[in-house]
C-alpha cells in the first residue's frame, strides 16, 4: 500500500476497528478515532518528504486495475493542486474529531460516519481516475446526509434530504460525462481509459474534441453543474445554508465538503474542454460576482451565526470561483489558495461557534453579548478567525482573495476571454461587506451587556480546546504572513493548469508526457525544445487567444 | 440407404436444470412426509440440490458451446451465467423463507418445491433459442408463480395477487404464444434460426408475419419484466404477495423474461429500424413511470414494485444497447445488473419480511420505524441496500449503472442515458424515505428484535455480495471472459434435429 492508500484508507481502518468495540466502551471509542485522525495527519505530512515541487505532473502515483474492461483503475496521486487540499483535510479531521468528544449521543456511530467522511474527502482529492474521483465524491453524501439527519439540529430532516437530492442529482450527469471524455478517448488514442492522465493527454493534443464542439460545451456544464452545486455557487446554494445550520458541531468537515466542488472545477472543467472554456468563463465568473455579493449581503442580516458563516461561505466561494475562472496565473493561485484558506477560516469558526453551542445551546446573534469579559481567550481566538474572513492583511484570506481579485484584474484588462474589469470591481465591493457583517458579528458577541444573565456564568476555553482551536488559527497567521509556504509547491500544478486550459491544441502541457517540464520561470519545456513561453504574467497564450479573436482584443 | 444418427446428447447442457426440477421433486415428497410446521429438512435439501445445481453450471461453463436435444438447449456464456444468478436468488430466497412463513403462520412445505420448478423455468428460458422451449419455460415459472403469490390464502390482499397476476399473466402468455405462431408461420420453425433463413429467401410475404409475430412477444416479454404500459399489475402482485414470494419473484421473472427478450431481439437486430424507436419509448416511460409513481407510495412493499419496474427500465437501456450495437456492448452489462440488483432487491425483501411477527405484518412505512434501534446490524445492511439501489457508489447499484451508461453511450443511446440519470435522481426521494424510516424514533422503547439465523445470513450474504461485487467487479468480469475466450476457442459443436 502505498503512501496516498495509507493516508486515504487510514480512517476507514479507523472506523472498522471502532465498528468491533462494543456501543458501551464510549472512552475507548472516542480515543481510538482520535488517534486515528491525528495518525491520519501525521501520515499526511509525509508527502512533503516525497513530493517534487518544480514538478507539475502528478507524483506519488498507485495504480492498480479496477474494472479493466472499462480501462477504469484504482489510481490515485498528488499534484501541487491537491496536496494542500490533503494537509487541510487531515488537519480538518483532528478538528472536527476533537470537538466531537463532546458528542453524547449514539457515539460509535457518529465517529464510525465521522471518519468514513473524512476518507470519502482524502479520496475525493487524491484521485486521479475519473470514476475512482467520482465513487469517492458521491459516497461523500452517505456519511454526511445520516450525520445531518440523526445528530444535527431542529430542522435536521428536511436539510439531510435536501443536502443528499441536491449533491446526488447534481452530480449524476456528471458521471455520463465522464463516460463520453472516455469513449471519446477511445476515439482518440484507441485505448478506453478513465482515467485524468490518458484523458487529459488527449485533450492536450487537440484530438479528443476534434469536431465536437457542441458536444464538448455540453459535457464541460455537466462537469460545471456538478462542481458549482457542490461548491455552491449562486444560485445552488440553499442546501448549504441548510446543511451548515443543521449539522452538528463534529460536521467541521462540511467546510472540506464544499472544497470538493472548487477543486473539481479547477481540476477537470480548467484542464479538460480548452475550447468551451473561453464560452462558459464568463458566465461562471457572473455567477460567482453575484454570490459574492448576494452571499455578503444575506450575511449581514442574518441573526443566526451559522447561517451568516454559511451565507459568508457563499461570498468566499465566490472568490474562488473568480479566481480560478479568470484564467490568469494569479487568479488560479488565488483560487487554489483560497481553498486552503477558507478551510481553515471556516473551520476555525465552526469550531469555536460549536464550542460556544455546547456551552449556551443558542446560536442566535442577539443572545450573546460582553462575552469578551467572560471568555478572553475565546474572544481572541474568535477575533483571529474574523478577522481572516474579513480578508486583513497578514491573514492568509487577505492573500488568497487579493490574488484572485489581482488575476481578474489582469484579465479584465487584458480581455483575456472577454472578460472585463467590472468583474474585479464589483466583487472587490464584496470584501467590504465581509468587513460589515463578520465585525457586526464580532460586536454583538463580545462588547457591550450581557443580554442574559447566564451569561456572566459562562467558561472559558479548556486548555485543550485551546489547543485543538490553535490549529487552525496558527495556519491563519501562517498563511498570511508567510505564504510562499503555500504557493510554493503549487505554483508548477497552477501554471499547468492554466495552460491546459488557454495554450491552443500541442501547446498544451499533458500530465501523461513526462517529458515535459516547467523551469524556474514556470515556461513549458517538451523535452529540450521550449513551446511556448508562459511566465508569471503570462502574455504569450492569452495574446495568441486574443489574437485569434480580434474583436475581443484590447 | 437408410441411415439414422442418433442426435447427440449433452447432458451437462440440462443437467442444472434437472438437478432443480428434481430437488423440487425431493423438496414435494419431504413435504409429504415432514412433521407438521417444521421445514428444516425441506430447507436442507433445496439448498443442496441448488449448489449442486451450481457446481453443474460452473463445470458446465468451461465447456464449449453448444446446441443439443435437437436444439432445444442452449449452453453458452449468457445462459450458464443467468442460471448461476437464478440458483444465487433462489438460494437466497429460500435462506431467509422458513422463519418467515412460520411467523406469519403459513409454513406450508409447498413453498421449496413450487420455487425450485419457477427457477427451472426461468433457467429454461435463459438457455434455448427454441421459442417453444422458452413458452414451456415462461409457463414453468409462471404457473408456480401464481400459486405462490396465493400463498397466503386467510389474507385477501395475496389472494387478489394471485389473481390478478394469474388472470393478466395468462393473457400475456397468450400473445406470446400468438406471436410465436405468427413466427412459426413465418419460418416452419420454432428455432430462432428460422429467421435467418426466413429472411434469405423471398421474404417479402412474411416479413408483416415476422414484425407481428416479433410485436406480439415483446408484448408478453414486457408484462412479464413489468414494462410500461404492461406493469399495472407489478405493485399489487408485490405488496399482496408474501413478502419472500415478492423477493423471489422480483429477481426471477425478470430474469427468465430478459433473458429470452435479449436472444429474440439478437435475431432481430438486423431491423431494428422497425422496433428500436418504439422500445426506446418502452424503456424511457418504463424508467419514468416506476419512479414517479414511487414517489407518492407509504408501504415499503408497493415502493419496491415500483422501483422494480423502473429498474427494469435500466435493463432494457442495457439490452437496447446490445441489440444496437452488438459487436462493441457486450452482455456484461445486463449480467453484472441483473445479479446487482437481485442481491439488494431480495436483501431489502428480507428486512421488510422482518416485520412479520406472530401472524402479522406491517410493511408500511412507519412499522419500519425505530429499526436502526431495535436491530442497528439490520438496519446497517437496509441502508447499504437502499443505497445501492439509487446507485450510490461503492456499491453494486453504482458500477450497474456505471455499466449500463457506458453501454447506452456506446451504442449511441445518449438520450436513454440521460434519462436514466434523472431517474436515478428521482428515485433517490423514495429510497431515502425507507432510509429515514428506519432511522426515525418508534414510539415507546425500543423492542429489541430477536431475528434467526437463516434471514441474518441472507442478509450479510446480500450485504457483503452488494460491496464487494463493486469492488472485485474486475475480477469477476475476468473470469467470465476468460470462459467465454475459452468456449469460444474450441469448435462449436451444434448438432440439430
Amino acid at each position: 500500500m502505498g503512501l496516498l492508500s495509507l493516508i486515504t484508507f487510514a480512517p476507514i481502518i479507523g472506523a472498522l476497528i471502532i465498528a468491533l468495540i462494543p456501543a458501551e466502551h464510549v472512552k475507548a471509542i472516542k480515543g481510538l478515532a482520535m488517534v486515528t485522525a491525528i495518525a491520519t495527519l501525521g501520515f499526511s505530512l509525509f508527502i512533503f518528504g516525497q513530493f517534487k515541487p518544480g514538478d507539475f505532473h502528478f507524483q506519488l502515483l498507485e495504480s492498480i486495475p479496477w474494472i479493466p474492461s472499462l480501462g477504469i483503475r484504482y489510481q490515485v496521486g498528488v499534484d501541487g493542486i491537491s496536496l494542500w487540499m490533503v494537509v487541510m483535510t487531515a488537519v480538518l479531521g483532528v478538528v472536527a474529531t476533537g470537538v466531537s468528544l463532546y458528542e453524547s449521543k449514539r457515539v460509535k456511530a457518529f465517529m464510525i460516519l465521522l471518519l468514513l467522511l473524512e476518507t470519502t474527502m482524502l479520496g475525493t482529492f487524491v484521485a486521479v481516475d475519473m470514476i475512482l474521483f467520482y465513487t469517492f465524491f458521491e459516497a461523500a453524501l452517505l456519511p454526511i446526509a445520516l450525520l445531518i439527519w440523526i445528530w444535527g439540529d431542529e430542522n435536521r430532516k428536511k436539510a439531510a434530504v435536501r443536502v443528499f437530492i441536491y449533491l446526488f442529482a447534481g452530480s449524476i450527469l456528471m458521471l455520463v460525462g465522464m463516460i463520453v471524455l472516455a469513449q471519446r478517448t477511445q476515439l482518440a488514442t484507441g485505448h478506453l481509459s478513465f482515467s485524468l492522465i490518458d484523458v487529459q493527454a488527449a485533450v492536450a493534443n487537440g484530438k479528443l474534441w476534434a469536431g465536437a464542439l457542441s458536444l464538448e460545451v455540453w459535457v464541460f456544464w455537466a462537469f460545471a453543474l456538478a462542481f458549482l452545486i457542490k461548491s455552491p455557487a449562486f444560485p445552488f446554494h440553499t442546501w448549504l445554508v441548510d446543511s451548515y445550520t443543521q449539522a452538528p458541531t463534529g460536521a467541521v468537515l462540511l467546510g472540506v465538503l464544499v472544497k470538493t466542488g472548487t477543486y473539481g472545477l479547477i481540476r477537470f472543467c480548467i484542464t479538460l474542454f480548452p475550447e468551451a472554456l473561453p464560452r462558459a468563463a464568463p458566465a461562471i465568473m457572473g455567477l460567482a460576482v453575484v454570490g459574492i455579493l448576494y452571499g455578503g449581503a444575506v450575511a449581514a442580516v442574518q441573526l443566526d451565526i451559522k447561517k451568516l458563516i454559511a451565507f459568508s461561505s457563499l461570498a468566499h466561494v465566490g472568490f474562488i470561483v473568480l479566481g480560478a475562472f479568470s484564467l490568469s496565473y494569479n487568479g488560479l493561485v488565488g483560487a487554489v489558495l483560497g481553498g486552503v484558506n477558507h478551510g481553515f477560516a471556516t473551520g476555525a469558526l465552526f469550531l469555536l461557534v460549536g464550542l460556544l453551542y455546547l456551552r449556551r445551546r443558542s446560536r442566535g446573534v442577539n443572545e450573546f453579548g460582553g462575552l469578551k469579559a467572560q471568555m478572553p481567550v475565546f474572544a481572541a481566538l474568535f477575533l483571529i478567525s474574523t478577522l481572516a474572513a474579513v480578508g486583513l492583511p497578514g491573514t492568509n484570506a487577505f492573500v488568497g482573495e487579493f490574488l484572485s481579485l489581482l488575476g481578474t484584474f489582469e484579465s479584465g484588462i487584458a480581455h483575456t476571454v472577454g472578460l472585463s474589469v467590472g468583474y474585479a470591481v464589483l466583487a472587490a465591493a464584496g470584501v467590504i461587506l465581509a468587513a460589515v457583517y463578520m465585525l457586526i458579528l464580532f460586536q454583538k458577541l463580545f462588547y457591550g451587556e450581557p443580554k442574559l444573565p447566564a451569561i456572566r456564568r459562562l467558561r472559558d476555553l479548556r486548555g485543550w480546546e485551546v489547543a485543538l482551536a490553535l490549529v487552525p488559527t496558527a495556519l491563519i497567521l501562517w498563511g498570511g504572513i508567510y505564504p510562499a509556504t503555500f504557493t510554493g509547491p503549487m505554483q508548477a500544478s497552477v501554471n499547468a493548469t492554466r495552460m491546459m486550459g488557454m495554450n491552443s491544441a500541442n501547446q498544451r502541457p499533458a500530465w501523461g508526457n513526462s517529458a515535459q517540464s516547467l523551469d524556474e520561470r514556470l515556461n513549458l519545456y517538451q523535452g529540450a525544445e521550449q513551446v511556448a513561453p508562459a511566465g508569471v504574467h503570462a502574455q504569450g497564450p492569452i495574446a495568441a487567444y486574443n489574437a485569434a479573436r480580434p474583436e475581443d482584443g484590447p | 440407404m437408410f441411415q439414422y444418427a442418433p442426435p447427440s446428447i449433452e447432458w451437462l447442457t440440462i443437467l442444472p436444470i434437472l438437478t432443480v426440477v428434481v430437488t423440487g421433486v425431493i423438496a414435494l415428497l419431504i413435504e409429504l412426509l415432514r412433521p407438521k410446521g417444521a421445514n428444516g429438512v425441506a430447507v436442507a435439501v433445496s439448498l443442496i440440490g441448488l449448489v449442486v445445481a451450481a457446481g453443474f453450471t460452473v463445470i458446465g461453463f468451461a465447456r464449449p458451446e453448444a446446441e443439443t436435444f435437437a436444439g432445444m438447449a442452449i449452453r453458452d456464456g449468457f445462459g450458464s451465467s443467468i442460471e448461476l444468478i437464478v440458483i444465487v436468488v433462489t438460494a437466497l430466497a429460500v435462506l431467509f423463507s422458513d422463519s418467515y412463513l412460520r411467523e406469519k403462520g403459513i409454513a406450508f412445505g409447498e413453498f421449496y418445491p413450487l420455487a425450485l420448478w419457477s427457477a427451472s423455468g426461468a433457467m429454461m428460458m435463459a438457455t434455448t433459442r427454441n421459442l417453444l422451449m422458452v413458452f414451456i419455460g415462461l409457463e414453468v415459472l409462471s404457473v408456480s408463480l401464481y400459486v405462490l403469490a396465493g400463498l397466503s390464502r386467510s389474507e385477501e390482499k395475496s389472494e387478489e395477487a394471485a389473481i390478478k397476476y394469474f388472470l393478466l399473466g395468462a393473457f400475456a402468455s397468450g400473445f406470446f404464444l400468438y406471436g410465436l405462431a405468427f413466427f412459426y408461420g413465418a419460418t416452419g420453425t420454432t428455432h430462432l434460426s428460422g429467421f435467418a433463413d426466413a429472411i434469405q429467401a423471398d421474404y417479402s410475404p412474411t416479413k408483416g408475419l415476422l414484425i407481428a409475430g416479433l410485436g406480439l412477444m415483446l408484448v408478453g416479454f414486457s408484462f412479464k419484466s413489468g414494462f410500461v404500459p404492461f406493469h399495472q399489475w407489478t405493485p399489487d402482485v408485490y405488496q399482496g404477495a408474501p413478502t419472500n414470494v415478492t423477493a423471489f419473484m422480483a429477481g426471477i421473472a425478470k430474469l427468465g423474461a430478459l433473458a429470452a427478450l435479449w436472444r429474440v431481439l439478437e435475431v432481430y437486430t438486423g431491423w431494428q429500424t422497425t422496433w428500436m424507436p418504439a422500445m426506446i419509448w418502452v424503456a424511457i416511460l418504463t424508467m419514468s413511470v416506476g419512479n414517479l409513481a414511487a414517489l407518492v407510495q407509504k408501504d415499503v412493499k408497493r415502493i419496491l414494485g415500483y422501483s422494480s419496474i423502473s429498474h427494469a427500465g435500466y435493463m432494457l437501456v442495457a439490452v437496447l444497447a446490445h441489440a444496437k450495437s452488438p459487436q462493441t456492448v457486450s452482455d456484461f452489462s445486463l449480467l453484472y445488473y441483473l445479479f446487482g440488483y437481485s442481491l439488494m432487491t431480495i436483501g431489502a425483501f428480507a428486512i421488510v419480511s422482518l416485520t412479520a411477527r406472530s401472524g402479522k405484518e406491517g410493511t408500511r412505512l412507519e412499522d419500519l420505524r425505530g429499526l436502526a434501534y431495535r436491530s442497528p446490524f439490520v438496519a446497517t445492511c437496509l441502508v447499504i441496500f437502499m443505497f445501492s439501489l439509487i446507485g450510490l457508489p461503492p456499491t453494486v447499484g453504482f458500477v450497474g449503472k456505471l455499466l449500463i451508461f457506458n453501454a447506452a453511450v456506446q451504442a449511441n443511446l445518449m438520450p436513454l442515458a440521460i434519462v436514466l440519470a434523472v431517474n436515478s435522481a428521482v428515485s433517490a426521494f423514495y429510497y431515502l424515505g425507507i432510509v429515514w424510516a428506519v432511522m426515525g424514533k418508534e414510539q415507546g422503547e425500543p423492542k429489541p428484535w430477536t431475528i434467526e439465523l437463516g434471514p441474518r445470513v441472507a442478509c450479510v450474504l446480500c450485504a457483503f455480495g452488494v460491496l464487494a461485487a463493486a469492488i472485485f467487479v474486475g475480477p469477476v468480469q475476468g473470469w467470465l471472459s476468460e470462459q467465454h475466450r475459452a468456449t469460444q476457442a474450441t469448435p462449436v459443436l451444434v448438432s440439430r434435429g
